[in-house]
C-alpha cells in the first residue's frame, strides 16, 4: 500500500483498454481502414491507364484493314464494335463516345481505303484528342514507305518516375482517414465516457487527468498509425504507390501522420466539449471534416479550384498534411523540406488546443 | 464492535449549488469496520455527501477526515484507501470483465489476478462477457468487485440494490456482509428500510440536507415505540417478501 503510485502504469493501462475498445468499435475500423481502402481500390483500378477515348465502329464497316488494325493497337483508343447504328447515334448525342469510324474499300484504285469519321459536339475535348491521334495515324500509315522531304521527327521520352493516380490519391485518403479518426473518434469517446460516468469512476481512483488524455491519445495514435501502415503497404504492393526512400519514407509519413492526428484530435476535444447530445456530434464533426475532405486536395489538386476558392483551401490544416505527405512520398522530401507545412499544422494545433482547454468538459 | 475508533469524521459539512443548499452543515462519524447507512428520500443530499467524502465533489465548507487524511489536502491518499461504487456508473465500452479489471488494476496501481477478483463476487463464469450484457444484480456485483481491487479500508456503495429482485438483493447483502467481515468499513445509501435494518450497524436519516436521526436501527425503532407509536395494522410474523422468497426459492439465479 505504501508503494509509490505509478502514473505511467495507469496511463498505459488506459491506453491498452482504449486500444482494445477502438479495435472492437465498428465505426473506428470503418473510418480508419474501410473508407480509405475503398477509395484507394476504386482509384487504384481506375488510374494508371491514362486517358481513354471511345471510338465506335459503324456497323457494316470493313474490319480487316490496316486502319482498324492500327487503331486496335493504339493505347488511347478503345474501339467499340458491338453497337447498332441507333445506339451509336444516341451515344454520340450524349457524348459518351467521341466519334464513329466507317472504313470501306475504295472502288477507285488509290487510296486503298476510305475512312469516314463523325465527331460529336457533345464531347469536344475527347474529339480533339481523337482527331490528332487519327491524323498522326493516317500520316504514319500513308508515309510508311516514304522518306520525309522536309524534316523527320526523332521522338524519345525521358524515363522519369511514373506519377500514378495512386500517388495523388493515397496521401489524400490517408490524411482524410486521420482527420475523421481524430475528430469523430475523439469526440465520441470523450463525450460518451463523460455521459456514462466512466470518467467519474476513473476520478475515484488516483489516476491523473493528464493520464486519461494521454492514454486515450496514445491508443488512438497507435491505432491510426497501424491503419496508415496498412494503407501504405496495400498501396505500395498492389498499386505501385511510390515510396522513394522506402523505409525512411514510410517513417517520415508516419511522423507526419502523428503530427496531423494530434492536431485533428484537438478538434475532437472541442467537439466533445460543445456537443449537447450524442446526436449533435456527427453534424458538428462534419462541419469540420467535410470542407477539408472537399477542399484540401484529397481528390483533386487544389490548383484546379477557381482562384476565389484557393485561399480557403490554403487555410485548412489537411491541405498542408496532404501536401507534405505527397512531397515526402513521391518527391522524396525529408521532414526538414516540409517544415513550412509542418509549421502551419503546429500553428493550427496551438490554436485548437487553446480552444479545447476552454470548452472541454470533464463532467 | 469498537465504537471509539472513527474512520470517517464529517464536521459541519455544507454544500451549496448555485441557488440550492444541498447539504446544510451535517456532522457524523463512521466507525471502523461497521456498515453505516445513509438513508433518506431522493434529493435529500445523500449522494452529494458521499461524493464529497469520496473526493469527487468540492465542498462549500466543513471538515472531513478519512482515516486521518483531509479531503482538502490528501485527496489522492484518500482515493488509494477507498473503493467507490457510483450510482448508475458505466464502464469502458467494448471491454470484457477481465479486461475491465486489468484496467482498474492499472488505475489503482495494484497487481491483482482479475479472475480472483471476479470469483470474490461469483462472476468467474462471466469473465469474457461485456458489462452491458450482465443482469442488474451481476452489474452491481461487478461494480463492487472494482471497489475491492485496491484492498480498500472503506468502500462506498450508492444504492447498490436499487432495481434488483428480492433474490439478487439478498445475494448482495451476503456479499456486503462478507466484505465487512473481512475487515472493510462499508458506507451505503439505500431507499429500502428492510435492507438498512438487516444490513446496517448504524444508520443516519438525511432529510433536506440535514441529519435528523442517527443511531442503530434497533435503538431508532425502540425510540419510536417509546414515543407511543403503534402500527395501524397488526404485523404478522411474515410479510409478502417472505412469501415471495419462500415460493420462488432463496437461491439467487442468473438472469
Amino acid at each position: 500500500m505504501n508503494k509509490r503510485y505509478n502514473h505511467t502504469k495507469a496511463t498505459l493501462a488506459l491506453a491498452k483498454a482504449s486500444f482494445r475498445s477502438i479495435t472492437r468499435s465498428p465505426s473506428a475500423v470503418v473510418f480508419t481502414l474501410a473508407f480509405p481502402l475503398i477509395f484507394i481500390l476504386v482509384f487504384g483500378f481506375l488510374g494508371g491507364g491514362g486517358i481513354k477515348v471511345d471510338l465506335a465502329v459503324a456497323p457494316g464497316s470493313d474490319l480487316q484493314n490496316p486502319v482498324i488494325r492500327t487503331l486496335e493497337q493504339t493505347a488511347v483508343i478503345k474501339l467499340i464494335t458491338d453497337k447498332d447504328a441507333a445506339e451509336i447515334q444516341q451515344r454520340l448525342e450524349k457524348g459518351t463516345i467521341a466519334g464513329v469510324i466507317d472504313v470501306h474499300k475504295n472502288t477507285a484504285a488509290k487510296p486503298a481505303y476510305l475512312a469516314n469519321i463523325t465527331y460529336t459536339s457533345a464531347s469536344i475535348d475527347k474529339g480533339n484528342i481523337l482527331k490528332s491521334v487519327l491524323n498522326n495515324l493516317m500520316y504514319t500509315l500513308n508515309a510508311k514507305d516514304l522518306k520525309p522531304s522536309v524534316a523527320e521527327f526523332r521522338e524519345s521520352t525521358v524515363h522519369g518516375r511514373t506519377y500514378r493516380t495512386i500517388d495523388f490519391i493515397l496521401p489524400g485518403q490517408l490524411g482524410f482517414s486521420l482527420l475523421s479518426t481524430g475528430v469523430f473518434g475523439t469526440a465520441f469517446v470523450f463525450f460518451s465516457l463523460r455521459q456514462t460516468l466512466v470518467i467519474k469512476r476513473f476520478f475515484a481512483t488516483p489516476v491523473r487527468r493528464s493520464s486519461i488524455i494521454l492514454g486515450e491519445g496514445l491508443a488512438r495514435i497507435g491505432f491510426a498509425l497501424l491503419g496508415a501502415v496498412f494503407i501504405i503497404l496495400i498501396g505500395h504492393f498492389f498499386f505501385h504507390f511510390t515510396l522513394i526512400h522506402s523505409f525512411v519514407t514510410v517513417l517520415n509519413m508516419l511522423i507526419l501522420s502523428t503530427i496531423g492526428l494530434i492536431v485533428f484530435m484537438g478538434f475532437g476535444f472541442v467537439v466533445s466539449g460543445i456537443a449537447r447530445s450524442e446526436s449533435t456530434i456527427p453534424p458538428i464533426s462534419n462541419i469540420i471534416t467535410l470542407p477539408q475532405f472537399l477542399l484540401s486536395g484529397t481528390f483533386f489538386s487544389i490548383e484546379n479550384f477557381p482562384s476565389w476558392l484557393q485561399p480557403i483551401s490554403r487555410a485548412l490544416p489537411l491541405t498542408y498534411l496532404n501536401d507534405a505527405m505527397r512531397q515526402v512520398a513521391f518527391e522524396g522530401a525529408g521532414l526538414w523540406d516540409v517544415r513550412q507545412q509542418v509549421l502551419i499544422m503546429v500553428i493550427w494545433g496551438i490554436g485548437i488546443y487553446a480552444l479545447a482547454v476552454k470548452v472541454f468538459k470533464w463532467e | 464492535m469498537d465504537k471509539t475508533n472513527a474512520i470517517i469524521s464529517v464536521r459541519n459539512l455544507v454544500k451549496n449549488y448555485a441557488r440550492f443548499e444541498a447539504v446544510k452543515g451535517i456532522s457524523f462519524e463512521v466507525y471502523e469496520n461497521e456498515i453505516f447507512g445513509l438513508l433518506g428520500p431522493n434529493g435529500a443530499g445523500k449522494t452529494t455527501t458521499l461524493e464529497i467524502i469520496e473526493t469527487l465533489r468540492e465542498k462549500t465548507s466543513g471538515e472531513i477526515l478519512v482515516d486521518g487524511f483531509s479531503v482538502d489536502n490528501d485527496a489522492n491518499e484518500i482515493k488509494r484507501i477507498i473503493g467507490v461504487q457510483l450510482q448508475a456508473a458505466g464502464y469502458y465500452p467494448n471491454l470484457n470483465l477481465v479486461e475491465l479489471m486489468e484496467l482498474f488494476a492499472g488505475l489503482y496501481g495494484v497487481d491483482i489476478k482479475p479472475m480472483e477478483m471476479l470469483e470474490k463476487v461469483n462472476l468467474q463464469d462471466k469473465a469474457k462477457a461485456k458489462y452491458k450484457a450482465l443482469s442488474g444484480g451481476q452489474k452491481q456485483r461487478f461494480s463492487i468487485a472494482t471497489t475491492l481491487l485496491n484492498s480498500p479500508k472503506i468502500i462506498f456503495l450508492d444504492e447498490p440494490t436499487t432495481g434488483l429482485d428480492p433474490q439478487a438483493r439478498r445475494n448482495l447483502w451476503e456479499l456486503i456482509t462478507d466484505i465487512r467481515n473481512n475487515g472493510t468499513t462499508v458506507v451505503i445509501t439505500t431507499h429500502y428500510m428492510d435492507e438498512a435494518e438487516q444490513l446496517c450497524d448504524r444508520v443516519a436519516f438525511v432529510e433536506h440536507g440535514e441529519i435528523i436521526a442517527l443511531d442503530t436501527p434497533d435503538n431508532l425503532i425502540d425510540q419510536l415505540l417509546g414515543r407511543g407509536f403503534e402500527r395501524t395494522k397488526e404485523v404478522k410474523k411474515a410479510n409478502l417478501e417472505d412469501v415471495f422468497i419462500n415460493l420462488t426459492g432463496k437461491e439467487w439465479r442468473e438472469g
